[in-house]
This record gives C-alpha cells, structure tokens and sequence, in this order.
C-alpha cells in the first residue's frame, strides 16, 4: 500500500485538447475547462433565474436576486455614487471568482484561483481599468492622488513615493492574497487527504480534520470573492471621486 | 374547575382589564393567545440583534483577511523592486535599501487605513462629507506631524 504524498499534484496543469498557434501554446487545459464551466454555470443560473421574472421569486430567481441585490448593495455603500456604470464589472468578476473558488472545492476538480497567473490576471484588469477610468474622468489632476492634503514640503519628498508605492502594490496584494489563500487551504485538504490514505484505522482523525476544514474552505472561498470585489468597488471609488 | 368560574365571570370585562388578567393567570383562551403571541414577539424582537453583529463579524472578518496579507507584500514587492532596480542601473545596494523602507511605510499606511476606515484610499482622505470617519484620527496625525 504505498501511497504517494503529493499534496501539490492537484495544481498541476493539463493540456486536455493539444492546441499550437505557431510557437505558441493554447492547449485547452484543465485550467480552461474549469473557467468554461464556471461560466456556463453562471450563464445558466443568471438566464434560468430571471427567465420567470415572478413576483414571488422561486428558488432560482431568489439566488439570482440575491447575488445581484449583494454587489448593486456592495457597489453603492462602497464606491460611492455615480459607480453603478461599474456594476456588471464588478457583478461579473465577484461571480467568476466565486464560481472557481467553489467549483474547487469539489472533489477531483481544478481550482482556477490557485494560479497566481489567473489572479494576477484579473488583478491587473482591475488595476489597469481603475486608472485609465481616474485618467479619463480626471486628466492630469488624477496625479493629485499621489500627493496628501496639508502635508509639508519636506515630507512630500517622503510621502509622495510612499503613495506610489501603495498605488502600485495594488494589483500584486489583489492577486497574492486571493493565489495564497486557495493555494494554502487546497494544499492543507490534500495533505490531511493523504494521512487519512496512509494511516489505516487511525484515517477518522485526519478526516475528521479535513470536514471541518471543507467548512473553512467554504467560507474562505466567499469570502475572498467578496474581497476582491469590495477592494476593486474602494479603488474605484478613489479614482471615481478625487479629493 | 377553579380558573372557569372567573373567566365566565369576566367575560364582557375581559377587553378592558386584559392587562391585570394576565397577572394573574388569564382565563380567556384569547388573552392566552395574545399573551404568547406577546411573548413570541419579545423572542423574535431580541433575535436580530445577532442579525448585524453577525454582518458586523462578517466584516471584521474580511477586514482581517484583507491586511493580513498587505503588509507582508508591500515589503516584499518593494524590495524585490529595489533589487531589480539596483540589477539594472548597477546602483547596489542603495535601491534595495531605499525600496525596503518605502515598503516599510507603504505596507504600514495600508493598514493604517484598512484599520482606521480611510478605506484603501491612496491620498489620505476619506470621501467628501467633512467629519466622516476617517477624518478626525486624519487630522490629529497631521497636526502631530506639522
């Protein structure tokens, strides 16, 4: 009975259908079958939930209503007004999110957001789109983020750098903090996984673990999509409503 | 036996004196009634007080998770940063050292502001509205720093 203890096996890409465009390499992976089903389960959810627009809302159009009802409320109280052009950007990032931090915790399946690629990705989207939005709405004067109200000259030479330096960490503490914490709690779940392979009798411990872990999990994967959302609803409120 | 008397007795009363008959054990099936509705409701009034501590934690919770994380890559972006800039311009070590305490105050200011409610905001100034949240604490580290 040798079982192998690969904890970080269940991050591995696949090339599912082998794909080349010249030299480069567009297989469809497991990665990219994991996303098409996160958005077909969105599709469907959204268009099956609102087909029925009853009154009295029936089990799907109750979560449909519910998600939306979540970001439009989430949007409002955090990126201020005139940001509801913003929802269905936000709407849709927070469901994708949602969808792949879910759809990873089903067993043999593959997380998306376990790829710093993938969230660096869609940090970068977040990051670039926030600026070009403060560029276009506020032109020259969006540099005045940088530079802190009633502070003295000699501690701008300070403060300045420092204020570019967070503005810019931005999409790497966006990308990091959602990669890390799939990352960790997936690999924790595999590890425990594999003691309850290897111990024999003893397996209702780590088991044990690993139920109560999946509850964790669970919470961890809403929750990291509710944060990547509301940052993305504080950013562009900096850049919607300039001091 | 003893409680049916009364309450045929107090029949035609039993609207007016509803308050003193529950006093003392109430007869009528309706004031009973009332009474445990009365009592359901005082249950159900205390209930959704768990109702925003629980979305107050729930915050908390993502306040947490969220700055856990900032300071660590603040500091290690900045210096990472440093490092290739020093690479680049042949400037070792100074990059890398200037980059670390940069990262220092950066990743520092971010939690500073994630914890005091100025939000992510770079700039230092929480939305608008004059006296909201963030602008007293703003303004007493201003004036200790002038």
């Amino acid at each position: 009975m040798a079982i192998e203890l690969q904890p970080l096996e269940q991050f591995t890409i696949e090339r599912l259908v082998p794909l080349h465009i010249g030299r480069l390499d567009v297989s469809f992976t497991n990665s990219a079958l994991l996303m098409t089903i996160a958005v077909v389960l969105i599709t469907a959810l959204l268009v099956l939930g609102t087909r029925k627009a009853a009154l009295v809302p029936g089990r799907w159009q109750s979560v449909t209503e519910m998600a939306y009802e979540f970001v439009a409320n989430m949007v409002d109280t955090n990126a201020g007004h005139g940001a509801r052009d913003f929802f269905p950007f936000v709407f849709t990032l927070f469901m994708f999110i949602l969808f792949s931090n879910l759809l990873g915790l089903v067993p043999y399946s593959f997380t998306i957001t376990s790829h710093i690629i993938v969230t660096f990705a869609l940090a970068a989207v977040v990051f670039i789109g926030v600026t070009i939005v403060g560029i276009v709405r506020h032109g020259f004067h969006f540099l005045r983020l940088f530079v802190p109200e009633g502070v003295p000259v000699a501690l701008l030479v300070l403060l300045v750098p420092i204020e570019l330096l967070s503005y810019f960490i931005r999409p790497f503490t966006l990308s990091i903090r959602l990669f890390a914490n799939m990352l960790a709690g997936h690999t924790m779940l595999a590890i425990f996984g594999g003691f309850a392979a290897s111990v024999g009798l003893f397996a209702i411990f780590p088991l044990g673990i690993n139920v109560l872990l999946v509850g964790l999990e669970l919470l961890v994967a809403v929750l990291q999509a509710y944060v990547f959302a509301i940052l993305t609803c504080l950013y562009l409120r900096d850049a919607l409503h300039l001091h | 036996m003893v409680r049916a008397v009364p309450a045929a007795a107090a029949g035609t009363r039993s609207v007016l004196r509803s308050p003193k008959m529950s006093e003392g054990g109430p007869p009528d099936p309706l004031a009973r009634l009332g009474e445990r509705l009365d009592k359901a409701r005082s249950r159900r009034g205390s209930e959704p007080v768990p109702g925003p501590d629980n979305a107050a934690m729930q915050q908390g919770v993502g306040i947490g998770l969220r700055i856990g994380i900032e300071f660590v890559v603040a500091v290690v972006v900045a210096t990472g940063l440093g490092w290739v800039l020093d690479r680049w311009l042949g400037t070792r070590p100074w990059g890398t050292i200037v980059l670390f305490f940069l990262g220092v105050g950066a990743g520092m200011l971010s939690v500073y502001r994630a914890v005091t409610g100025i939000k992510m905001a770079v700039g230092s100034r929480p939305l608008g509205k004059p006296g909201a949240k963030g602008q007293p604490a703003k303004d007493a580290w201003d004036d200790d720093e002038a």
